[in-house]
């Protein structure tokens, strides 16, 4: 995930390079071509042909037309909506502990003004992330347990005295939020510091100067300068979490079948396709998922503001 | 994107594997679990002359569904299939031998020109059922797994009980040992596999069935409600434990355990296991089947796994050679349980006799069980395991009894059925 959020480049024509020979552009070009052609291949052979697939797939069966068949019998499904509710659940409570919790730290941990401290808490904050998806939640499963785990005080505090007791359905949406958080937030607090440092001083002295503290400084003109990479980390979380697999399906073989195999949509989707061997009623789930998380995006593109320059 | 990922390194890795599939040389492709790798093995050492291809993976243990998802792939792929596969499930010939969107069923049928019916005949009476559809075969049963009595012989001595034979004795010994000897035990169902298999098909309720295609399931049956009174009473009593048997909390109280009910496979997998019970050899023996005692004198079965052969081979004459060794042999033949085949479970039990591990008449308890098998309980496209574990499971931990939420374990193993094409009533 670390490559997609970079920081775009600023704008080349931007003044100063726009005076000098064509030359410097060609080559820029160039080197942007060579940057931008791997990803336009990867993207078109498992993404968009993928995706071109996905749509013929979802309005056939066995190859002839089907209209909307597919999409009524997946509605119709009685896991369905239980499916839809346990990922919005599961997303309402990640993406806005994410958004309150990231900025909030990003901001604290910007606002330390010494070096090393700084650099080790932003270190620390971002090891977990490291940690690969299926691997975190083994890690987890072991916090989880309370006859192993190393905070079982915390476990038994809360009345948990067992794993099965620690995974119930009603749960996990916060289970499933806290896994997430710990794995993906690292990242992006760091980006949000990126982000915050690139504030002008200027701004930040002037407000001091006409007496704001750090409260007022982080509520009128970090937070609202950050309101881009809010909305960009928004996007990415949404789209990612509505996909959500790996964490229920490991959880699903761990707890032997307690966190069900048709938790999330993604699961659902999995199970058409090589439980029941329909392909077409999975590719009617995906496309679902995908205009979902299409339709938020663009929302979140332009009121965000994403694509404005300042 | 992590998902898509994921999903499509599944796929490159799944179709490149068995892409060097059998062609006109010979050479087959086997997809084993690890526990049946050094079957393998072994006959690659005895026949040099046929390459195996080998390739491991979890044999869908816990219904995972591995080997349907992987041959999904293939159909879809067009190619790509194995020739002989491994399954932990008893349950796979009710897709594997059907024809799905379009691609012919992936098991072959092994009595038309596969196998003779001489050696398929040497199987024990019954142990082929769960893969013979239509009157035809599409598997051969790796090891039986008929549920016993397992009880252990100082224990009861040193507390002055006698062995349970009906179910109604087991209850009751249940009460006497929950009010004289408290922390002692007889059974689990920590597992998603004990209730249904051990304690509800061996008590003869019908709440797995398949009529033509229907599926019934009837928790209110008398016999169902028999296994569900016993087991919310032993639960309350705590004569059975809702610890999994393959965990550190049983295993650490394993040295309360007085009996229980379970598998021909418990040999291995719980009383000989250096981290489970590990009994000392002497100390543990295997009872005939728990009844009801107006009921019939039957029991349940959990697993035995099955090997399959692909309809889609090119290489049939190594596929038969393949198969007859492993299932017959003496060092491959049930893998460590109980063989599937009759001579070579002869020579099983008899080993397990000279070895004197046992007390009491291991022999015979084994063989009628494994002769006694109910024969009321189906194997559709679905396991009722998963249903245990989405509603029982969670429900038992929450303090609250089977009794409570048996309408909904019903009706979640009914929309399971639906699910997969059942019609329901």
């Amino acid at each position: 995930m670390t490559i997609d959020t970079e920081i775009p480049a600023r704008p080349a024509r931007g003044g100063r390079l726009a005076g000098r020979t064509g030359h410097a552009e060609a080559a820029q070009s160039r080197i942007a071509w060579l940057f931008v052609g791997p990803y336009t291949l990867f993207l078109l052979a498992f993404g968009l042909l993928p995706l071109i697939y996905t749509i013929y797939l979802a309005f056939t069966k066995r190859g002839a037309f089907a209209g909307i068949s597919n999409f009524l019998k997946v509605f119709k499904d009685y896991r369905f909506l239980p499916a839809v509710e346990h990922v919005g659940l599961y997303l309402a409570v990640w993406l806005v502990s994410l958004v309150v919790l990231v900025v909030l730290l990003a901001v604290i941990v910007h606002a330390i003004g010494v070096r090393w401290l700084s650099t080790t808490v932003r270190f620390v904050f971002y090891i977990p992330g490291a940690v690969a998806g299926a691997s975190s939640v083994m890690l987890w499963l072991f916090v989880l347990d309370p006859t192993v785990s190393p905070v079982a005080f915390i476990l038994h505090g809360l009345g948990l005295n067992s794993f099965v007791e620690a995974v119930q359905a009603d749960r996990l949406p916060v289970v499933l939020a806290v896994i997430a958080f710990w794995t993906g937030a690292g990242g992006w607090i760091v980006v949000m510091y990126g982000a915050l440092n690139n504030i002008s001083r200027e701004v930040i002295e002037a407000a001091r100067i006409d007496g704001a503290g750090p409260i007022r400084i982080a509520w009128s003109i970090q937070i609202p300068l950050l309101r881009k990479w809010i909305s960009y980390m928004v996007i990415l979380s949404f789209a990612g979490g509505t996909q959500l697999f790996v964490e229920p399906r490991v959880l699903a073989q761990a707890s032997r079948g307690v966190v069900s195999q048709d938790y999330s949509l993604n699961q659902l989707a999995f199970l058409y396709a090589f439980k029941q061997s329909d392909f077409n009623g999975s590719a009617a789930i995906s496309l679902m998922l995908l205009i979902v998380a299409l339709v938020l995006s663009v929302a979140f593109v332009f009121r965000g503001g994403l694509f404005e320059r300042n | 994107m992590k998902t898509l990922r994921i999903a499509l390194l599944l796929a490159t890795a799944l179709a490149a594997g068995p892409a060097m599939a059998a062609d006109a040389s010979n050479e087959i492709t086997v997809w084993v679990d690890a526990t049946r790798q050094p079957a393998v093995e072994v006959f690659q050492k005895a026949h040099p002359e046929i390459k195996v291809n080998m390739v491991v993976d979890d044999g869908s243990s816990g219904a995972s569904g591995t080997f349907q998802t992987k041959i999904g792939l293939a159909d879809q792929a067009g190619e790509g299939w194995p020739d002989v596969v491994f399954s932990t499930q008893n349950n796979d010939a009710a897709w594997a031998a059907k024809e799905t969107n379009g691609v012919q069923a992936f098991a072959a049928a092994l009595n038309k020109g596969i196998l003779d019916q001489s050696f398929l005949d040497g199987f024990t009476p019954g142990a082929l059922d769960p893969v013979t559809v239509d009157g035809n075969v599409y598997g051969l049963r790796n090891d039986l797994a008929p549920v016993l009595f397992w009880y252990n012989k100082p224990l009861l001595d040193q507390f002055g009980y006698d062995i349970p034979k009906t179910w109604e004795d087991y209850q009751a010994l249940g009460d006497k040992l929950a009010k004289d000897h408290p922390g002692y035990f007889l059974g689990s169902i920590g597992d998603s596999f004990e209730g249904p298999y051990i304690y509800y098909w061996s008590g003869q309720a019908p709440i797995f069935q398949v009529k033509d295609d229907e599926f019934v399931s009837n928790v209110d049956d008398p016999n169902a409600a028999k296994v569900t009174a016993l087991l919310d009473h032993m639960l309350k009593n705590g004569t059975v434990t809702q610890e999994s048997v393959f965990s550190a909390p049983f295993a650490a109280k394993a040295d309360h355990l007085v009996a229980i009910p379970g598998p021909a496979w418990y040999s291995g997998a719980i009383f000989q296991n250096p981290s489970s019970v590990n009994a000392k050899p002497g100390t543990w023996g295997a009872a005939p089947p728990l009844y009801w005692e107006k009921g019939d004198k039957v029991t349940g079965n959990v697993g035995g796994g099955v090997w399959y052969a692909s309809s889609h081979t090119q290489n049939p004459d190594a596929v038969k050679t393949f198969l007859e060794f492993v299932i017959t042999n003496d060092e491959t033949a049930g893998t460590g349980g109980l063989p599937a085949y009759q001579a070579a479970a002869a020579k099983w039990l008899d080993k397990q006799a000279s070895a004197g591990f046992y007390v009491g008449d291991f022999k015979n308890a084994v063989s009628t069980a494994a002769s006694t098998v109910w024969d009321g309980w189906a194997y559709p496209n679905f396991s009722p395991e998963t249903a245990w574990a989405k509603v029982i499971t969670p429900a038992l931990a929450a303090g609250k009894s089977i009794s409570d939420v048996a309408a909904d374990w019903q009706k979640e193993m009914q929309n399971e059925a639906q699910v997969v094409g059942y019609t329901v009533n």
